[in-house]
């Protein structure tokens, strides 16, 4: 990634590349270091699949409603061995793209992709698809997530019955 | 069946309560388990407030049909079998809505929200009595009848009243339906999730108290590490068996309840609000009845795949086996239709929390299930279950095992009959 970067000039090369690393660290089980691309209030959503897409966890029933801390005990759960649905850890494989810049707003940059993960434990591969949707800010010259909303495209989780990963 | 062969063998004496593995996994035990269970009881189709205005209908899969459950124009309640009686396709092909009438897409027939038929194109083909003819609407199903708001189909014609059913169970549905005077609604938003393992496997894990210190040790330890995230309780409580296979369990626990136990870390407006809750249960159902409410957990099961666990937040879970070896579940959140709006934020994201395939208990509970599905591969030399903890206890412990033989032995009554 390059150096620094700034708001204004922030093109969807450079947002690819953040987006490529970021999938790599959750791929390579570095969550601490995952974590650390969110800024102090960044949120991570999975919206259960028959609300608009956009909803509120507010008001809705998701799969996940994270705010900064309860992200961080995610992070810090899944790295411990008692976390069983992880232990031993799945093998997961995320492919990114379609990668738009859809608008910038304030601060922020608006950012779609569409995910395809592979998960396999014990043998057993499920796949997970949707669309991405993040608020990134740019702080000391780097992209930080403020926001990111996975999107799954499947009706529900049957068969995967779990998001017991980062999507 | 000859003894050797049963399934669920008991003996008080001993203080044995064993279930043959093969119940998990035997093609045959899931057919008879569809005929003689799931075609003969009650069986929870949805909320009322899930149908909130006249013309609403949504479509959901339960007891291995497809059905459309719809509020007619006078506010009636249907459940009907989505399958046009002309030719089978489903007339209803879309998740939830509001409607005037159904039009089925291959042939044209229309019918009302109660079933009945309204029309269909050429009419001329048919005898002039055609459409009064009982054969020509939707089919509802034989029995659907609700308590509280709760509602439930039964696919057998001969079946007993819905009341009776529920036994025991409806003291605790009360305890659910009075939580508010607006009444209960179930939130937007469902969790549709599959399990590797048999539907039985859940029953018995939706209730299980034993697991909780071990299995969820990352979720106890989470609920620790949080400013505030718990009050000074003890995990306490009994098993109640309610009666034709329900069973409960009702104990203390230190997480907060949004109706109505609060935890430090809702701070101080959250702590106004929860004694604003406290007062009105009080007001209406007496201090003893409302104490019970606010303070007490119970993860209740209805006979057969009935989970409504008033916990750190209400979920309702239905689950049916789709196969032996592997299960379709809903789960929805309820609240008080009234919850102010930082009460509901607090309620979803308790529910969080712990629930559900994202949470942070129920998916070590997805792989607990799905690996003792794997371990029936081995039921030739190991070949029972152990569910005897606590037997002989006058009031069993919530940790210990008597609401899941009372499960059980509902379960032996219906499929291998009454000896057990």
């Amino acid at each position: 990634m390059s150096a620094t970067l700034e708001l204004e000039t922030l093109s969807r090369s450079d947002v690819e590349e953040f987006l490529f690393a970021e999938a790599s660290l959750i791929d390579t089980w570095k969550l601490q270091e995952w974590l650390d691309l969110f800024t102090e209030d960044g949120v991570y959503y999975v919206p259960s699949t028959d609300v608009d897409p956009m909803a509120s966890p507010d008001n809705n029933l998701f799969y996940i409603a994270d705010d900064r801390y309860r992200l961080g005990e995610r992070v810090k759960r899944l790295l411990k061995r008692t976390a069983h649905v992880e232990f031993p850890r799945s093998k997961l494989s995320h492919m990114v793209s379609n990668v738009r810049i859809t608008e910038r707003k304030g601060d922020e940059t608006l950012v779609s992709a569409v995910f395809l993960t592979h998960r396999t434990k014990f043998a057993v591969t499920d796949v997970y698809f949707g669309a991405s949707y993040y608020r990134l800010v740019v702080q000391d010259g780097k992209i930080r997530i403020r926001e990111k909303r996975a999107v799954l495209a499947s009706d529900g989780l049957r068969s995967q019955g779990r998001v017991s990963f980062i999507l | 069946m000859p003894i050797e062969q049963r399934i669920v063998n008991i003996d008080e004496k001993e203080r044995i309560f064993t279930v043959a593995r093969r119940a998990y996994v035997s093609p045959e035990i899931h057919k008879a388990e569809v005929a003689k269970i799931f075609d003969k009881v009650w069986l929870y189709i949805g909320h009322a407030s899930e149908l909130k205005k006249n013309g609403d209908f949504l479509t959901r899969a339960v007891g291995g049909r497809t059905l459309l459950f719809t509020r007619d124009t006078k506010g009636v309640f249907h459940a009907l079998l989505n399958t046009c009686p002309h030719r089978g396709a489903s007339v209803c092909r879309e998740r939830s809505g509001n409607a005037k009438s159904f039009q089925c897409f291959y042939h044209g027939w229309i019918f009302g929200l109660d079933g009945k038929i309204r029309d269909l194109p050429g009419k001329e083909g048919y005898p002039e009595d055609y459409m009064q003819r009982k054969t020509s609407s939707l089919a509802p199903v034989p029995h659907l009848d609700n308590y509280r708001g709760f509602y439930f189909v039964n696919f057998d014609p001969e079946a007993g009243s819905l009341s009776d059913y529920l036994a025991g169970a409806k003291e605790y549905l009360d305890l659910v339906a009075d939580q508010s005077e607006a009444g209960m609604e179930v939130v937007g938003g469902t969790q549709e999730y599959s399990i590797r393992a048999n539907y039985k496997l859940l029953a018995e894990n939706s209730y299980d108290g034993y697991h909780a210190a071990i299995n969820h040790s990352t979720y106890l330890e989470y609920l620790k590490g949080t400013t505030g995230g718990l009050v000074p309780i003890k995990l306490e409580g009994i098993a109640r068996d309610l009666g034709n296979g329900h069973g409960v369990v009702e104990y203390r626990a230190p997480w907060g309840r949004p109706v109505a136990q609060w935890i430090p870390a809702w701070g101080e407006d959250g702590k106004k609000r929860v004694e604003a809750i406290y007062e009105k249960l009080v007001a209406r159902h007496g201090k003893e009845r409302a104490d019970r409410m606010a303070t007490t957990n119970r993860n209740m099961h209805i006979f057969p795949n009935l989970v409504i666990n008033d916990i750190m937040a209400i979920t309702i879970r239905t689950f049916y086996p789709t196969e032996p070896d592997l299960m379709a579940i809903n789960a929805w959140a309820l609240a008080p239709a009234d919850e102010n709006e930082a009460d509901r934020k607090t309620r979803l994201h308790n529910f969080l929390e712990f629930l559900g395939p994202g949470g942070f208990a129920t998916p070590d509970d997805i792989e607990a299930l799905e690996q003792c599905q794997s371990g029936f591969s081995n039921l030739k030399e190991v070949a029972f279950n152990d569910i005897s903890k606590g037997m002989g206890k006058e009031i069993p412990s919530y940790d210990d095992e008597a609401q899941m033989r009372a499960w059980w032995t509902e379960w032996s009554r219906r499929i291998e009959g009454s000896e057990a």
